[in-house]
């Protein structure tokens, strides 16, 4: 038996507290043959830590494309010879998205936004959106809208937005290969103001962008500081156009090292899988994801890919006899 | 008729990749006239439309 799992067996399963940023690095560093083992202890980890329900959540692009950033995986970048066209999406066919989530089961609902930044016409129709879905499903609203101002912030509150995702995406040091438009730091202040104002912070990243071990043990170590409600965890699925379009995807077996090296350094946090599973780990990586660390998913479709049927995920939840977190047990 | 995933022509070249990553995308491009389609994409499926040829969904 390995050093490291001994250690992580009583630091973090025992005492709840999470790897630092070398102790990750020896995690991810581990040899194929312990693999078994450091997912049976990221699993131990999370169902002590957070128990076996887990968080199933829907995500919907309100405003598509167009974007003036410059994220190199980012197939909605308006500066990319990307085949993605700006598209908005309308009050109805949001508020029938969220219905379509909620039926599933799911109790999150993300609306998600391809700006920089908000606009008036975006919070008008963010406004609209929240309100209507409030009136007629009963679901959680989360939003992913860019970079805030306070008062965007405060107004993001005001329409019951319960929790905010922005992503850091990448370690600090690794940020700058991966967006020139914007820095780290912007992305790092906005995550501050929305933890102040009471939202619950979501915020992960893509693994797969050309990072070292060490840069994703960094990032895994960045995360754990910033302590947020949710982490999700995407995997790059390379999208044509972009400058990333030709990056190799994640080894399934790298992917599972890190989600387990995630959830032993942030023990009690919603560690879900986003984007690219099905690219990076196939059909049975989701079982696995879920018998190593993950505790949420997003079911149905991406953002402008598709997913595997919500149908399939929810079977083998009740499979693997873990309970879809209910409504009453997220508020 | 075009691709619709790459936009090249259907009959030119090999599209197993496009056909295999089809499976995990919407259509992008109009395979009547190749031009990018506006494309929503929502929990449980997809519209594309071309404004020439109409709107595709699944
Ligand atoms: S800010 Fe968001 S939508 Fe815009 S390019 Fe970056 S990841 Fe894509
Ligand atoms: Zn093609
Ligand atoms: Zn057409």
């Amino acid at each position: 038996m390995s050093e490291i799992l001994d250690r992580a067996r009583s630091q973090v399963l025992n005492d709840g507290v999470g790897l630092d940023e070398a102790q990750i690095l020896e995690v991810l560093r581990l040899p194929d043959d312990a693999l078994p083992e450091l997912l049976q202890l990221a699993h131990d980890v999370r169902m002590k830590w957070c128990g076996p329900e887990v968080e199933v959540e829907g995500i919907v692009s309100l405003k598509t494309g167009g974007c003036p950033e410059d994220c190199h995986f980012c197939s909605q970048s308006g500066l990319f010879a990307s085949p993605v066209r700006s598209v908005w999406l309308d009050i109805p066919s949001l508020v029938e998205a969220a219905k379509q989530t909620a039926a599933t089961g799911a109790t999150e609902f993300c609306i998600v936004a391809a700006v920089r930044g908000p606009d008036q016409r975006l919070m008008t129709q963010m406004r609209e959106g929240v309100k209507a879905i409030k009136a007629e499903v009963d679901i959680q609203v989360a939003a992913s809208l860019g970079m805030l101002t306070q008062e965007q912030v405060d107004d993001l509150v005001d329409m019951g937005v319960h929790r905010y995702n922005h992503n850091l995406e990448t370690c600090q040091s690794h940020f700058p290969h991966v967006v020139t438009t914007h820095t780290w730091e912007e992305r790092w202040g906005t995550l501050k103001m929305v933890r102040d104002s009471g939202m619950e912070v979501c915020c992960g990243g893509i693994l797969g962008l050309g990072e070292t071990l060490e840069q994703r043990a960094e990032f895994a170590a960045q995360l754990a500081e910033l302590d947020p409600h949710e982490v999700p965890m995407n995997f790059l699925n390379p999208r044509p156009g972009t400058p990333l379009g030709d990056q190799p995807v994640v080894e399934g077996k790298d992917a599972l090292r890190a989600i387990a090296a995630f959830r032993l350094a942030m023990p009690r946090t919603i560690l879900r899988f986003a984007g690219g599973r099905e690219i990076t780990l196939g059909d049975l990586g989701t079982r696995d994801g879920l018998l190593g660390g993950i505790n949420a998913v997003i079911v149905g479709n991406y953002l402008t890919t598709l997913g595997r049927p919500a149908t399939s995920d929810l079977e083998l939840l009740q499979d693997l006899k873990m309970p879809v977190k209910a409504l009453s047990a997220t508020i | 008729m075009f691709c619709d995933r790459c936009g090249n022509q259907a009959a030119e070249g090999d599209h197993t990749a496009c056909a295999a990553a089809r499976e995990l995308e919407p259509p992008r491009f109009c395979p009547e006239c190749r031009r990018r389609m506006k494309v929503q994409v929502v929990p449980t499926g997809w519209t594309a439309s071309c404004v020439e040829h109409g709107t595709r969904t699944a």
